[in-house]
């Protein structure tokens, strides 16, 4: 079942085009990767779909229903949540604190504490930290609680936005394991990434987005092999 | 050659002014102990005179505070200072003395055959009354100027809502002046809080007289403090209005309704203005449509001392600038009509020597 249908969005920050009528869709329970170089339009596609950017033209569908003009926070009480690029742990917050904005759409108080318990659970070092300030958690801690902040909210749609930049290798493995899980546990994933190896080892299908627009789409193993991908984005070869 | 030419005149400056700030500062604070040095030992004033001073100077302060937390919130959330917050805290200051003066006209008779008026009947509920009305109007006169004059200018250069405060402001007064009159006027405590009666603190073989209205300002300001800092650090409303000030895009992503938590700041802060309103006149007696001018300009003095944004900060600035006025003249030897020379005497020095304030801390690019 078709969960998400973007139709030729149109972005403009200003006089730049940033997204030139993208086309995408996930499927329920999908992960789905969108990949490409600095300045494709990846992050842009997400905000549009957050709805903290205006689009100019195009259609966004969620579960069949247009969402084009629903506010930002009207899309996180359906659920669709985003986790934004460079994490954005509000920096003189605690853990706590971080994780209780994730659940700031729920009210109850006994489930909000049952969740947090879960984030301590699947995340042993924000535990440790639960009272230090988000400004000062190293940069694999900050993408654990962003991670963590997100899905206190119960995503059904998770919007995921570089969650490998600036990270060790070992960290960034870490995190994609944590991905995939939580893709198991029932949850949709659209994951933008410029590390597509990665992306697309966990990815049912995927995107390139080049300046702007899609060239190129079709399943993760796919474009695995697609010799342009692996040209472009594959370090060549291959 | 061309390089170092180059490098020169932009390195050299940079340490002058730090150097000059230091020399500056140091010049300052010899003079000034010098002087109250001086002044203190020729002075013929008491320990009396000395603790009456600082209490008067606490309990403006107080209000001082109040109102500083207003402009430091809106600071925190929108980087813009709200000029037109002084008038906020007129118009509630308006509010308090309409119910008063409505309570006044009312006659009641005890039951001995006396008549008093209702005001002094029941005190309690045209006190309770009159704050309500007065942080009501002000809660409800800043969430329409963050409506009217704010809002359509939000993303716009940093300088233009600054221009729009000060154009509200001027409207504000002027609509006062239309509504209330040009006039000064007596605003009428019930007995229980009186201006000129109170408790007879004996000091130093003299007595000290602590009035009922001050101690009631003290302790109310300290009340709503104490309140406000709950709310900011303990509630729902307050983490999301410091999350709104950390990051405003982070915040909406988390499902936080930014615009709401804009007005809801603008309510919060008018509705303490309107308190520091209603008790400007309590205690001094007086009202009219100027009234907030004054006490609005300390206020960003207080806010701009403790580091603006800092809202410990602004109620620290804000006490401290009380104490500080009051004291001074009499620690300086000079006429007490100069408190406000030392008041922005200070706005000045901190503006020079140290911007972020007390608590501030150091102004980022983004911030500035």
């Amino acid at each position: 079942m078709m969960m998400l249908d973007v139709q030729g969005i149109n972005v403009y920050y200003g006089a730049i085009h940033a997204l030139k009528g993208i086309s995408f869709h996930l499927n329920e329970g999908e992960i789905v990767a969108l990949i490409g170089a600095n300045g494709a339009g990846k992050s842009t596609s997400l905000s549009a779909i957050s709805r903290v950017i205006s689009t100019r033209s195009g259609a966004i569908f969620y579960k069949g229903e247009s969402i084009i003009n629903t506010p930002p926070q009207d899309i996180v009480t359906r659920r669709i949540i985003q986790v934004p690029e460079g994490r954005r742990i509000f920096p003189r917050m605690s853990v706590v604190e971080n994780l209780e904005m994730g659940a700031y759409i729920h009210n109850d108080r006994g489930k909000i504490e049952k969740n947090m318990e879960a984030m301590f659970a699947r995340f042993p070092r924000l535990r440790e930290r639960r009272k230090q300030l988000g400004g000062t958690l190293s940069g694999g801690e900050q993408q654990m609680l962003a991670i963590a902040r997100g899905l206190m909210a119960e995503p059904e749609l998770l919007l995921l936005d570089e969650p490998s930049m600036g990270l060790a290798p070992i960290i960034v493995e870490q995190i994609f394991d944590i991905i995939q899980d939580i893709n198991q546990h029932g949850t949709s994933i659209l994951l933008v990434e410029q590390n597509a190896q990665m992306a697309l080892s966990i990815a049912n299908r995927g995107y390139v987005l080049e300046t702007g627009r899609v060239v190129l789409e079709g399943s993760a193993d796919d474009l695995l092999d697609n010799p342009h991908v692996q040209e472009a984005y594959l370090g060549g070869g291959g | 050659m061309a390089e170092e030419h180059h490098k020169r005149p932009v390195k050299m400056p940079q340490l002058n002014i730090k150097i000059i700030r230091l020399i500056a500062a140091f010049v300052v604070l010899v003079l000034l102990i010098l002087r109250i040095h001086n002044v203190a030992l020729e002075s013929q004033l008491g320990a009396s005179t000395w603790l009456r001073l600082s209490v008067s100077g606490l309990i403006i302060g107080g209000m001082y505070a109040l109102i500083a937390i207003g402009y430091t919130l809106v600071y925190g959330i929108l980087f813009m200072i709200n000029f037109a917050h002084g008038e906020v805290m007129m118009i509630g200051s308006f509010g308090g003395y309409f119910v008063f003066e409505a309570f006044n006209a009312i006659p009641v008779t005890l039951h001995d055959g006396t008549q008093i008026s209702f005001l002094n009947a029941q005190p309690v509920i045209a006190i309770l009354l009159a704050f309500l009305i007065g942080m009501g109007i002000a809660a409800l006169t800043g969430y329409f100027l963050e409506k009217i004059a704010y809002r359509p200018l939000r993303g716009a250069p940093r300088l233009v809502p600054l221009i729009s405060a000060i154009g509200a402001s001027i409207f504000l007064q002027n609509a006062g002046q239309l509504l209330f009159g040009p006039q000064r006027r007596q605003y009428i405590n019930p007995v229980i809080i009186d201006r000129g009666l109170g408790w007879q603190i004996p000091i130093a073989g003299t007595k000290v007289l602590l009035t009922y209205s001050g101690i009631f300002s003290l302790v109310l300001s300290a009340t709503l403090m104490v309140a406000l800092y709950l709310l900011v650090q303990r509630t729902k409303l307050g983490r999301a209005m410091r999350a709104v000030a950390q990051d405003k895009r982070t915040a909406a992503l988390m499902g936080i309704n930014v615009d709401k938590i804009i007005s809801q700041t603008f309510v919060i802060s008018g509705a303490l203005a309107g308190s520091a309103g209603v008790m400007w006149g309590i205690h001094n007696g007086l009202t009219n449509y100027f009234v907030g001018f004054l006490p609005g300009i300390k206020a960003f003095t207080a806010a701009v001392l403790g580091g603006i944004g800092n809202i410990p900060g602004a109620m620290i600035g804000g006490l401290f600038l009380g104490i500080v006025e009051s004291i001074g003249p009499a620690a300086l030897g000079i006429d007490f009509q100069l408190q406000d020379v030392i008041a922005f005497s200070i706005l000045i020095l901190v503006l020079i020597l140290r911007p972020s304030g007390i608590l501030g801390e150091a102004l980022t690019e983004e911030k500035v």
